[in-house]
């Protein structure tokens, strides 16, 4: 045996990476301070907050106020309660995410496989429409949906924003990625049109769906003008929006319901949050993976 | 199985582009075809034109007795491979073996057992539960394989399937898929570039240069009497050797000198071009023509003498027992070996 008489070798102290790390947290700490103190606020009775403002400890209001937040309604109807609020807000999330992909997919497909006359024109106009966001054609659009009877309803809220220029351009250029041999083998194997649609495109492009749907769910989920105008009744109130209803009782001689309103606002981030990370990952394979 | 008939295809492109110029041939019954050339000679053209996947331009091409021009690939009967395997990627290769019989309403009983069968033929029954993703490039291939035995077709069609694998797969996987359409009987049109497949594969060899036929023949004919310089220098590794020569008096002579062979009677005097194989060049210190050595290749089995004759590049093939350095040495040419050309068409004459 040799003698081990080496020394174990020194820990170097790598200086990019503790700056790189030292950015980071700064980062972070930057981004979830203010949720910290919107949280604290929520675990605190109203009069609490009003007098000492944010403070370093928790109180016992955590409970109550979750109750409040949840069930107890703000307006006049007694309607629109939390648990509401947030089945409104998941019907239009979801409603927008799943319209937009089913619609865009469909468009992409059309412009990629069919030979059409103008696909290319078609394409340009589709894209065009980025330049017309909804605030800029809100009134033309609130105009039609009111004349055809569909105010206060989720039909209301969602199809007049589901036509997507993004989806539709992100599944084409996915559809141009994927081999011309994968869809003569289709052909020769017998599948036609729709039967290649179902059976080879959409499973083939489940990462790129994931991760269009996790945009488009948290851009539906955010939408705060379209409900405003759209919807009118109590019952149909988003979460996003009903936060500003009870925000607005801080006008007045009221205590202000600090509690109840921060805990919403909480409420009203987490699905987009829990969706981003549980779905990371395909979301990052759905934007980057081309090799199919 | 079925015969494949070809009367006066064209295909011209959208562009004015005319991929390929009128073309008739015929596959017999239960025949191994090979189309080869380079690329852009039109042969992928031509396959995509029996596949269905290409429109006909003009001309008819019936299949099995049937014009089948304006039949969807689906309802020829035929099944294709392709050079990337076009493997369903999210589908097990079960599924991507049966996924043709599902489409024709097979019941799934059937479909089961036909995918059992093909896989047993074709090695791949521990895989049947893999993805794509997971095969190597030569279980890959198999897989697409057996997406074609397992319809049953009348027709196979192969685009250039090798040309993705590593030298030593290819030739393991030629020799199975030879194996293969000779017990299914099925008849086979094979697209390549490369003319060692075409040469091994073929029982007839289609030879293809700037969307026309070059030649159609048996292997040996192709690389025996090659009809044109063209499939003289495309056929046979290394290529034919094709030097400049004279006709002058009834004979063919090099550099106006050495006279090599008698031409028949008749025969107009000028310049043509001679092409020999370089195994039918024969070392001979007393030979008629002189050959100047300047690189010795060695390859094992066999050497590859490259010099010049005639002031002309030259290529000669010796066995591995011939043991030779650069310098000057001399050549005997068999007459009966060599091909005569004409020196501007390039035809044989």
């Amino acid at each position: 045996m040799t003698d081990i008489t080496q020394a174990p070798p020194r820990r170097r102290i790598r200086w990019s990476v503790l700056l790189d790390h030292a950015i980071l947290i700064f980062g972070s700490l930057f981004m979830l301070l203010p949720l910290l103190v919107v949280f604290q606020m929520t675990t605190m009775p109203d009069v609490e907050v009003i007098k000492n403002g944010p403070q370093l400890k928790l109180g016992g209001e955590l409970g109550p106020n979750f109750d409040k937040a949840m069930y107890k309604a703000s307006g006049f109807s007694g309607l629109n309660t939390g648990t509401r609020m947030l089945y409104n807000s998941f019907v239009l999330g979801i409603g927008f995410a799943v319209g937009k992909i089913v619609l865009g997919m469909m468009a992409a497909y059309a412009l990629v496989y069919f030979r059409l006359r103008f696909a290319t024109l078609a394409f340009w106009l589709i894209f065009t429409t980025l330049l017309l966001p909804l605030e800029v054609r809100i009134l033309p659009s609130y105009e039609v949906v009111q004349k055809m009877g569909m105010l206060n309803s989720f039909n209301g809220l969602i199809i007049p924003l589901i036509a997507s220029a993004t989806a539709t351009f992100f599944f084409r250029q996915y559809f141009r990625s994927i081999p011309e041999e994968l869809v003569e083998a289709a052909r020769i194997d017998g599948a036609g049109p729709v039967k290649f649609f179902i059976d080879i495109l959409v499973p083939l492009s489940k990462t790129m769906i994931a991760a269009m749907f996790i945009i488009m769910f948290v851009f539906g989920w955010n939408q705060y003008l379209w409900p405003t105008m759209i919807t009118t009744d109590e019952d149909m109130y988003t979460l996003v929006r009903g936060i500003k209803q009870i925000t607005q009782d801080l006008e007045g001689t009221n205590i202000p319901e600090y509690g109840r309103a921060n805990l919403l606002a909480l409420i009203a981030i987490l699905p987009p949050v829990l969706i981003v990370i549980f779905f990371q990952n395909w979301f990052v394979k759905g934007l980057t993976e081309s090799d199919k | 199985m079925a015969q494949v008939k070809l009367d006066a295809v064209r295909k011209v492109y959208p562009n004015g582009y005319q991929a390929v110029v009128p073309t008739s041939f015929q596959i017999e019954d239960g025949e191994f075809v090979v189309l080869v050339g380079p690329s852009g000679c039109g042969k992928s053209t031509l396959l995509r034109m029996i596949a269905g996947l290409e429109d006909i331009t003009e001309g008819t091409l019936s299949i099995g007795g049937h014009a089948v021009n304006d039949v969807d690939p689906a309802d020829r009967d035929i099944a294709m491979v392709f050079q990337n395997y076009a493997l369903y990627p999210h589908m097990t290769v079960r599924k991507n073996i049966g996924y043709g019989l599902k489409n024709r309403k097979v019941p799934a009983a059937e479909i089961e057992a036909k995918v059992q069968e093909a896989a047993k033929m074709l090695n791949l029954t521990e895989y049947l539960d893999r993805k794509p993703s997971q095969l190597s490039g030569g279980q890959r291939q198999r897989v697409a394989m057996g997406r074609a035995v397992v319809r049953d077709p009348k027709l196979f069609l192969f685009d250039e399937p090798l040309s993705n694998l590593d030298a030593k797969l290819r030739n393991q996987m030629r020799i199975e898929i030879k194996a293969l359409q000779r017990r299914l009987g099925v008849t086979s049109v094979y697209v390549t570039h490369d003319q060692v497949e075409a040469m091994t594969m073929a029982d007839r060899i289609i030879v293809l240069n700037e969307g026309k036929i070059e030649q159609i023949g048996t292997p040996s004919e192709i690389y025996h009497n090659p009809a044109s310089t063209f499939v003289a220098s495309f056929m046979g590794a290394p290529p034919m050797n094709l030097i400049r020569a004279q006709i002058e008096d009834g004979q063919v002579k090099i550099n106006g000198g050495t006279e090599l062979m008698a031409v028949p009677a008749g025969w107009d005097s000028g310049e043509i071009t001679l092409g020999v194989r370089p195994e039918d060049a024969v070392l001979d210190h007393s030979g008629a023509v002189p050959f100047e050595i300047s690189i010795v290749e060695e390859l094992g089995a066999h050497r590859l003498l490259h010099g010049e004759m005639a002031g002309q590049p030259f290529t000669v093939h010796v066995s591995k027992e011939v043991d030779i350095q650069p310098g000057q040495t001399r050549l005997t040419l068999n007459p009966s070996t060599l091909s005569l050309f004409d020196a501007e068409s390039g035809k044989t004459l």
